[in-house]
């Protein structure tokens, strides 16, 4: 009798968990685990008997006693007597305000250095590549550091400003370098500014509604509606007739010297900038490679089909070389920002007062809690990393190409 | 019809005229001025600008440079030498440059710090000029062992013995290499360790108490200056490579466990600053290690160094990974090979040839990378100016000069290598364009 019927397969047997494809993934991963497990497992035992011979314990609870040091500088006041945690707070708080003046100055400079090295000026490209080439392969602590230097070193004392033949004198009467710090003029936002910032900010609305109606009429009507003219008028108009029709309600605080020191203005201290700058500075030499780049990654073809449709210059640039440029410029552009968020913990080199500064400088050092204040530290920069990398995720899907 | 036309012509000329020269201002310098730098009123003013720009570096830097004070034994020594005039003290680096290259290395053995250096050189060529003979990646696997010895002295024996150690591992792999790969590496990487851990120091001190062959120890606590940022810099990025590629075929496998802790792993080294890792080797990773065990500032950063740059270098190999056609994993399924073998045979040496820039890329950022080490007071070359120059009564306050130094230090090593990657692009391009 002949019957048709599946061959049973070899039962399974130990055996299997070594020799067959099927099941010695599996085995492997296993092990890996198990290997992995004990490593840990030895540390945290390796840690915890340390930590007994030292009468340690790991505790959260110095975060909540008072800092005692005080911090500049403060976007949210502080006093020492604060805790530890409120320190923290403004120590991130100071790292976001470094890293986001870094970013925008970085760019500036990266897109600006970026095209001039591209320009057919022969010698402004070549100052360009020095430039990259300059900042580019010597290490940001040492452009931090020279940079401080310099502020604490080369510029006058506040003193210098004293006295009716002083040696040093102020830029404008609002700008002081001093070796303490630079002084600018202060904001003072009096009755009514509410409705000055308001207007600014409406007419900024307008200006975004103006160009998406622009949009719609050439789409829908082939109509060309003159937007910059209107964008600039709009820009400043409605905002300087505010501002004078309600008696000038924002004034400017200037930097004035009263005894041995400048009082008034708002003042940068020497590490401020000497991390803004440098972070900038060197950032800005790997931005404008990445600029760039993602510019020669247009083929010249585009530009020449664009041409032959009959676009204008300008037109070829904003419609067709640029929307491709920045998908190749972006995702780069962002790993920098995140590059130079993290550089800016290099602020424990000068003494600024970041969250490398506070939690991981000052409070580690008072209350001895390494392993939490560290350990702290880290969760802040992967919070940061990981929301950089997840706005990164959601650019690249919408602008990725759409393809079959 | 011919006719009319013989009349009209009352010339044909026989011979062509020779070629005229073009216009002078079509020709030579003045063409190219006005093609690269005058073509229009906007070029013309860039052009002016970029000259303002470099007048006005020159005229400060170059004054500085050139009025430099060569000889001197203080700051106010080189300020009577230079009168009234701007210039550099460059005293300073003449004087302090021991300090600034081999930190408080004994003076008497700077000689053997020297003959390692040379010697890199020598271990690093077959690596990155194909053409000379492959004989020379002996002394390139030697090197390490040699340098060892040649930096923190001891007795011969110990690198000797670690190497034999080596011999032993090769040996253990081989037993088993032709049946998997795999199972030989893990038994080759356990037969090393056993063997380090349990004979290395005996035997090296049996060995030596016959013979010694000791050169002068020398603590690592004196190492510093340049000489740290080599060490860490050229130890760290060649421990990475392996770590990197294992950590990046992890990344791409297809076993789900192995997967997930390999993109932990790199998400996190690459989600947290180097410096917070460098506070991990100083202060906290003591803690981590077996209660009495004391392990060296220098090896604990070596360590988290390592881990750094094996995330990114990660990174890159998975570009390169992925950058290879799926062809090509299905030609090695094709005939045959199991996953080892297609990796070894097929697709890592064209995934490393693809990621060769950024990998190089990660490298000289890690070397500029190794000045972070300063901040957690080890003194590097950064440690060694801030620290002992800079505090010191003579030189306080010649930050210029010493940074300047450091700098065009740096500068010098970060273009070489980045000027070789290019070269090494060039070599290796195979899209035929």
């Amino acid at each position: 009798m002949t019957s048709i019927s599946d061959v049973p397969g070899p039962k399974f047997h130990l055996g299997m968990l070594l020799n067959d494809k099927r099941y010695r993934g599996y085995t492997f991963q296993f092990f890996a685990l198990l290997a992995l497990v004990a490593l840990f497992s030895w540390l945290i035992s390796n840690a915890v008997a340390n930590l007994a011979t030292l009468g340690k314990d790991i505790s959260y609870e110095f975060l909540f006693e008072p800092a005692g040091y005080d911090i500049s500088p403060q976007l949210i006041p502080f006093e020492s007597t604060d805790t530890h945690l409120r320190a923290a707070f403004v120590g991130v708080l100071n790292t976001l305000l470094v890293a986001f003046l870094g970013c925008v100055t970085a760019t500036i400079i990266g897109v600006v250095v970026g095209v001039l090295r591209l320009s057919s000026n022969w010698l402004v490209s070549k100052l360009m590549a020095v430039y990259v080439e300059i900042f580019r392969n010597i290490p940001v602590l040492i452009w931090i550091l020279i940079i401080f230097n310099v502020m604490a070193n080369a510029l006058p004392q506040p003193r210098a400003f004293r006295g009716e033949d002083a040696q040093a004198s102020m830029l404008l009467d609002a700008f002081a370098f001093t070796n303490r710090g630079v002084y600018i003029p202060r904001p003072v936002w009096l009755d009514g500014s509410a409705v000055v910032v308001t207007v600014f900010l409406l007419s900024l609305a307008a200006i975004w509604g103006l160009k998406k109606y622009a949009i719609k009429q050439l789409y829908s009507k082939g109509r060309e509606v003159p937007v910059l003219p209107i964008s600039i008028g709009l820009f400043f108009v409605p905002t300087l007739l505010a501002y004078f029709l309600l008696g000038q309600p924002v004034k400017l605080e200037l930097p004035g010297i009263t005894g041995f020191n400048f009082s008034g203005g708002i003042r940068i201290t020497g590490p401020m900038i000497a991390l803004w700058l440098a972070l900038a500075l060197y950032t800005g030499a790997f931005i404008a490679e990445n600029v760039r780049a993602g510019i020669l990654a247009i083929s010249k073809g585009q530009a020449e089909a664009a041409a032959s449709l009959g676009l204008r210059p300008r037109r070829i640039m904003s419609l067709v070389i640029l929307p491709q440029a920045l998908r190749v410029i972006i995702p780069p552009l962002i790993s920098q920002y995140l590059n130079l968020t993290k550089n800016s913990s290099l602020a424990a080199a000068v003494g600024y007062m970041d969250i490398t500064g506070t939690l991981g400088g000052i409070t580690l050092n008072q209350t001895g809690r390494s392993f939490e204040a560290v350990l702290l530290l880290m969760v802040f920069y992967l919070l940061i990393s990981l929301s950089i990398a997840l706005v990164m995720n959601i650019y690249n899907n919408s602008v990725k190409l759409k393809e079959r | 019809m011919s006719d009319t036309h013989a009349q009209s012509v009352a010339y044909v000329r026989e011979t062509a005229i020779p070629p005229a020269p073009p216009p002078a201002n079509e020709t030579g310098v003045i063409k190219w001025l006005r093609e690269n730098m005058f073509g229009s009123v906007a070029n013309a003013i860039m052009t002016i600008l970029a000259l303002w720009a470099i007048y006005a570096v020159l005229s400060v830097v170059l004054p500085w440079v050139v009025n430099g004070v060569w000889d001197a034994d203080s700051i106010r020594d080189c300020r009577e030498k230079l009168g009234d005039q701007v210039g550099a003290c460059f005293a300073v680096v003449k004087e302090r440059w021991p300090q600034l290259v081999f930190g408080n290395y004994p003076s008497e053995h700077y000689g053997r710090a020297i003959i390692a250096f040379v010697l890199l050189f020598v271990a690093l060529a077959p690596i990155l000029f194909f053409e000379l003979p492959r004989k020379m990646l002996w002394f390139t696997g030697l090197y390490p062992f040699l340098a060892y010895w040649l930096i923190w002295g001891g007795t011969l024996w110990t690198p000797v013995v670690a190497l034999m150690g080596v011999v032993f591992a090769f040996f253990a792999y081989r037993l088993i290499a032709n049946r998997s790969f795999f199972g030989a590496l893990i038994v080759g990487l356990v037969a090393l360790l056993v063997f380090w851990l349990l004979f290395v120091a005996p035997l090296s001190n049996l060995f030596a108490a016959i013979v010694p062959l000791r050169l002068e120890t020398v603590q690592s606590r004196e190492i510093g200056g340049f000489m740290i940022n080599f060490i860490l810099g050229t130890t760290c990025i060649s421990l990475s490579l392996p770590l990197g590629i294992a950590l990046a075929l992890g990344r791409r496998s297809n076993l789900p466990i192995i997967k997930t802790i390999c993109v932990l792993f790199i998400e996190f080294i690459r989600g947290v600053p180097l410096i917070t890792l460098l506070f991990v080797a100083s202060v906290m990773l003591a803690y981590f290690l077996p209660p009495g065990a004391n392990f060296d500032l220098i090896i604990r950063v070596i360590i988290m160094i390592t881990l750094f740059a094996s995330a990114y270098i990660a990174e890159a190999i998975r570009g390169g990974l992925a950058a290879l056609p799926s062809g090509q994993y299905e030609a090695g399924d094709s005939l045959g090979l199991d996953y080892w073998q297609q990796m070894r045979l097929i697709i890592l040496p064209q995934a490393l040839k693809i990621s060769i820039p950024s990998i190089v890329n990660i490298a000289i950022g890690l070397f500029k990378d190794t000045t972070l080490v300063s901040i957690i007071s080890m003194f590097d070359v950064l440690g060694m100016i801030g620290g002992p120059i800079l505090s010191s009564t003579e030189w306080f306050g010649v930050y210029w000069e010493l940074y300047a130094f450091a700098g065009v230090m740096f500068f010098v090593f970060c273009y070489g290598i980045s000027q070789y990657s290019q070269y090494l692009e060039r070599k290796l391009a195979t899209d035929h364009r």
